[in-house]
């Protein structure tokens, strides 16, 4: 017995490049037990801290183990922990954070558990380092499904609301079509390359040892795509996204539509511009077809959207193609525009999803358009936020937003691929149709929109039912979504330091143009 | 004297930070001392001008390296007086948005003081990336000024104003990366400085597509037939102020744009579409002028006039050379001097008309006001290129230029000069003479009013009187930067004599 014990080499371990995901798990599991006391104090108070707690440790150890470079892969060449991942895991705390922040009076974290609720979602986080970090086929589909279980619970933890039970099935169902369809085309490129790590694919296919034109890996790179561009939303593969955004709580939502995109993003930057970077000419005009169709889409789509939630939601989804066009390009301009672009695109969907948790809870209509209605004179300290946050998504200048844009089309024209930077700017017209419709019904009066109403429900008041009243009674959130707007502005005004950062985080790839 | 063109340009957004923060009285007096300060520095400014020195008190800091944007600010004889038109415009505008704003004043007097400092931003760029920057953000105060303190249908009107502006200068986004992309030499850094893109050069086709783009978005601002879809909505919508900037201001930017940057850097692609500019150019002072007489409406009068106006400086900027351009930009300077009162008349014969704008219900309003008419004539006569006016020289020299190139054009301008004098003629008689209109009050000229109106007319007077102040001011920067067009323009191909 001891013999053959000692013939199985386990991998070396490296507890300091492994503490962030000790962390997040540690975290997990202790939050879990503390929500099981019977104090609801502890539930209520200690569960929300320790969380919060074990994210800033993340990013403390995070930024103690940061090193730019290319660096090889630990546990056997299985997991990364370059600057890639560890530049795309910040995003995911800080979202993580957010969300904590979010939730503290949402009845989600009542009805579900507040100990669960936020197990669940440092689980989920964990999943999402894992797949940001995954260096071969085998942790991505661990981290895939990691991230997404906790998530597929998240989305219906509004017990009694029976849109949130819907939108965890839906989203449930339509997850494991794309982990099914992403498992399958892993194993068909595995099957063609006879790899699993992510190095010796690249190495397989740059000696020329398998044709970029092979049928097994050109099947295996269609169905990888295919799911993924389900978790990231990118059309013609994100028919969910507007349902799941409304339905699902939404703390939940603003994490899902931060944090699952980045995940999305690290991975296909990883797989596609790493793994099968030689294969290029295999699926970048695919996915720069994608891109563009998403764009558009996306646009059109959140066009005739009074629900706010759903609008971001198809906003998301024109925001994946822009973010799409940096990975297809191939370069590591590319990438270092996709991973600005993530981190702007989190400052301000933040910014934006905090009013409308702010506005939900004490508006009877909602997220609906009518509840946003003269906030500029209700509440100004929520309506500059989303005012800024639609500025910056529709790309105007002095914000985050106009800089990730700016950068995007700059890599698409320096990657000949000049009609993808013409989609872009198409894609932001057509944004401003809506994005200026939410500004026009804070700040300019009462004013008929011409799209079918929702009926009015019944809300709980938060603290009477003045809104200044309420607006006072909920200053976390009001909090997250001042400091995410200040943010978008001083990263359009001042974005070096997010460019160095953004230079890191490409320096962990090799063979990029 | 050391000027800081850094401190002209964020002075209005700061006194407008602090109008917002001051209680409603103080705000006024905050709100007027940003421009009133930047008038001053600019008359300073105008004096110490050295004439064709070239580049003059250059601000070059890095602002993102990476994309290879700086913060380059700059001052010649082409953006000179464009400068000083915003610095004088601006001062009898928010003069008289200050006593008649009531609702949410402070947020408008920010609006407005964000508005001058885009504006400025947007002429004393001298980096591309950054000239876009501001020309973008141009809109983000007007878009909340029309909307938000217009009248009628005032948020569909800025919807259509920003999306139709925006939609050009997105593409012109796009446009200028490309520029800025393929402008790069191997192994050299990006850069958007006019300065090293003008010594870089791109493939002939390539600045073919991105000419093209770049003028959409600058007819679309100007407005030009037919990218003027939004001008009636929104001319109709804009509170008087607004309007006033709207119109004698914001539309010199674009056309700017096209000697400061599309010639100088692309000639080739500017020589390329030459002809199709300049008979837009020509159409849109046949279609303004003519809608400009059958409208009923004072302010598309106005609207349609300027339309015309603004094909005259195009026409002058394409023939490229020296006179017309010389002509062009005098008249931009002209045009915006004249519109500004005009607009801010058109408000003060609105007051005494019970709000009505209608030219059937107007007139008669001389009698009692000889005030508010005697100003009144001397900007009419004016805007229509009276001699002895400024826009009279500013439209000789563009018509020269025109029938030295080809006769047809010069012939079809004149016809555009006869047209102005019969459609401000119209504007002026509708008005003031005639029969008194039903609601009309025949009451002359207020203070407020006055003071804002007075200066800028003696601005008009006195550049008629000495219009070699300008003129000796910008020749110089103007020839050199029409200088490389001119140099690559081929009699075969460019006009059909």
């Amino acid at each position: 017995m001891s013999a053959l014990l000692a013939q199985v080499q386990a991998p070396e371990i490296d507890y300091k490049e492994l503490s962030p995901l000790f962390a997040l798990v540690g975290g997990s599991v202790i939050v879990l037990m503390v929500g099981l006391l019977g104090s609801r104090f502890a539930r209520a108070v200690i569960v929300p801290v320790l969380t919060a707690v074990a994210l800033l440790t993340a990013i403390g150890l995070t930024i103690w183990i940061w090193e730019p470079g290319n660096r090889d892969p630990i546990l056997e060449g299985a997991l990364g922990v370059d600057t890639l991942a560890l530049g795309i895991s910040m995003l995911f705390y800080v979202a993580g954070l957010v969300t904590v922040v979010l939730s503290l009076r949402s009845l989600a974290t009542e009805q579900a558990g507040h100990g669960e609720y936020h197990s669940l979602l440092l689980g989920s986080i964990a999943g999402m380092v894992v797949l940001a970090g995954s260096e071969s086929l085998m942790t991505l589909f661990i981290g895939f499904e990691l991230l997404s279980i906790p998530l597929y619970v998240l989305c219906a933890t509004h017990l009694h609301r029976r849109t949130s039970l819907e939108a965890g099935l839906k989203y449930l169902v339509v997850g494991s079509v794309g982990s099914a369809t992403l498992l399958y085309g892993l194993a068909l490129v595995f099957g063609a390359t006879g790899a699993m790590e992510f190095d010796a694919i690249s190495g397989v296919l740059e000696r020329g040892e398998v044709s970029p034109s092979d049928p097994l890996l050109l099947t295996g790179v269609a169905l990888c795509a295919t799911g993924l561009a389900f978790k990231a939303s990118v059309a013609p593969f994100h028919q969910w996204t507007p349902d799941v955004y409304q339905g699902a709580p939404t703390p939940i939502t603003t994490f899902m539509a931060v944090a699952t995109k980045a995940a999305a993003f690290a991975i296909f930057i990883r797989l596609f511009d790493h793994a099968l970077g030689w294969a290029e000419l295999d699926w970048a005009p695919a996915l720069a077809v994608l891109a563009a169709v998403t764009i558009v889409i996306g646009n059109v789509g959140a066009i005739p959207q009074r629900s706010v939630k759903r609008m971001l939601a198809w906003s998301s989804v024109a925001q994946a193609g822009y973010l799409l066009a940096g990975v297809v390009v191939h370069t590591e301009l590319g990438v270092r525009a996709t991973a600005f672009y993530l981190a702007v695109y989190l400052l301000m969907n933040v910014a934006a999803f905090a009013v409308v948790v702010a506005r939900e809870r004490v508006s009877e209509h909602g997220d609906d358009l009518r509840s946003f209605e003269n906030l500029g004179t209700i509440s100004p300290w929520l309506a500059w936020p989303m005012t800024i946050a639609m500025l910056s998504l529709a790309g105007f200048p002095a914000t985050g937003g106009f800089i990730g844009k700016f950068y995007l089309i700059d890599a698409s024209v320096a990657g000949d691929y000049t009609w993808l930077g013409i989609a872009i700017v198409i894609g932001s017209v057509l944004s401003l149709a809506y994005y200026l419709r939410l500004i026009a019904v804070m700040w300019m009066g009462r004013y008929e929109v011409e799209l079918p109403t929702v009926p009015p429900r019944r809300v709980r008041p938060v603290a009477g039912w003045s809104p200044e009243a309420d607006a006072r009674a909920q200053p976390e959130v009001v909090a997250v979504a001042v400091l995410f707007a200040a943010a978008t502005i001083a990263v359009g005004l001042y974005p070096d330091p997010l460019f160095d950062v953004a230079r890191d985080v490409s320096s962990a790839l090799p063979n990029l143009h | 004297m050391t000027i800081h063109l850094s401190i002209v340009l964020f002075l209005p957004l700061a006194s407008g930070l602090v109008a917002a923060l001051l209680p409603g009285r103080l705000a006024r007096s905050a709100v007027l001392a940003g421009p009133l300060a930047v008038l001053a520095y600019v008359i300073v400014m105008l004096f110490d001008y050295e004439s064709g020195g070239g580049l003059q008190w250059v601000t070059n800091d890095e602002w993102i390296s990476e994309l290879g944007i700086s913060y380059k600010l700059g001052v010649d004889g082409l953006n000179l007086f464009l400068i000083a038109l915003t610095a004088i415009a601006w001062v009898p505008c928010t003069l008289v948005a200050a006593f008649s704003v009531v609702e949410r004043p402070r947020l408008y007097f920010f609006h407005l003081a964000l508005a001058e400092t885009a504006v400025l931003g947007a002429f004393m760029a001298q980096d591309l990336a950054l000239f876009i920057v501001f020309f973008d953000l141009m809109l983000v105060p007007f878009y909340f000024l029309i909307g938000g303190w217009g009248s009628g249908e005032r948020v569909r009107a800025t919807t259509k104003f920003v999306i139709y502006t925006l939609s050009g200068s997105l593409l012109m986004l796009a446009a200028a990366i490309a520029l800025g992309v393929l402008a790069t030499p191997d192994g050299g850094e990006i850069s958007f400085a006019l300065s090293d893109l003008q010594q870089r050069s791109i493939a002939e086709g390539s600045q073919h597509w991105i000419v093209l783009l770049f003028a959409l978005a600058f007819f679309v601002k100007a407005p030009l037939f037919p990218l003027h879809g939004w001008v009636p909505e929104t001319y109709r919508s804009t509170s008087i102020p607004v309007l006033a900037l709207l119109s004698g201001v914001l539309s010199k930017v674009g056309v700017y744009g096209f000697l400061r940057i599309v010639l100088p850097v692309m000639p080739d692609g500017a020589q390329y579409w030459q002809e199709l500019f300049i008979i837009v150019a020509v159409f849109s002072i046949l279609y303004g002028s003519i809608l400009a007489f059958s409208q009923d409406n004072v302010r598309l009068v106005l609207a349609y006039s300027s339309i015309a106006q603004l094909g005259f400086i195009v026409l002058g900027i394409f023939l490229f050379e020296e006179k017309g351009a010389q002509g062009a930009l005098f008249q931009m300077l002209n045009h915006g001097l004249v519109t500004v009162p005009l607009f801010l008349i058109l408000g003060v014969i609105a007051i005494r008309a019970r709000g009505s704008e209608s030219l059937s219900a107007l007139g008669g309003m001389a009698f009692r006001a000889p005030v508010l008419a005697g100003l009144f004539l001397v900007i009419s006569l004016a805007t229509l290129a009276m001699p002895g006016s400024g826009n009279f020289i500013g439209e000789m020299l563009i018509l020269f230029g025109a029938f030295e190139d080809n006769l047809v054009y010069g012939l079809v301008a004149s016809v555009g000069v006869v047209l102005a004098a019969v459609y401000m003629i119209r504007l002026y008689q509708g008005t003031m003479h005639g029969r008194v209109g039903s609601a009309v009050e025949s009451i002359d000229i207020d203070r407020v009013n006055l003071a804002a109106i007075a200066p800028l007319v003696a601005v008009i007077v006195a550049l008629g009187v000495y219009p070699n102040f300008v003129i000796d001011r910008t020749e110089k920067d103007v020839a050199k930067n029409v200088a490389a067009a001119k140099r690559v323009t081929n009699p075969e191909v460019s006009v059909i004599k």
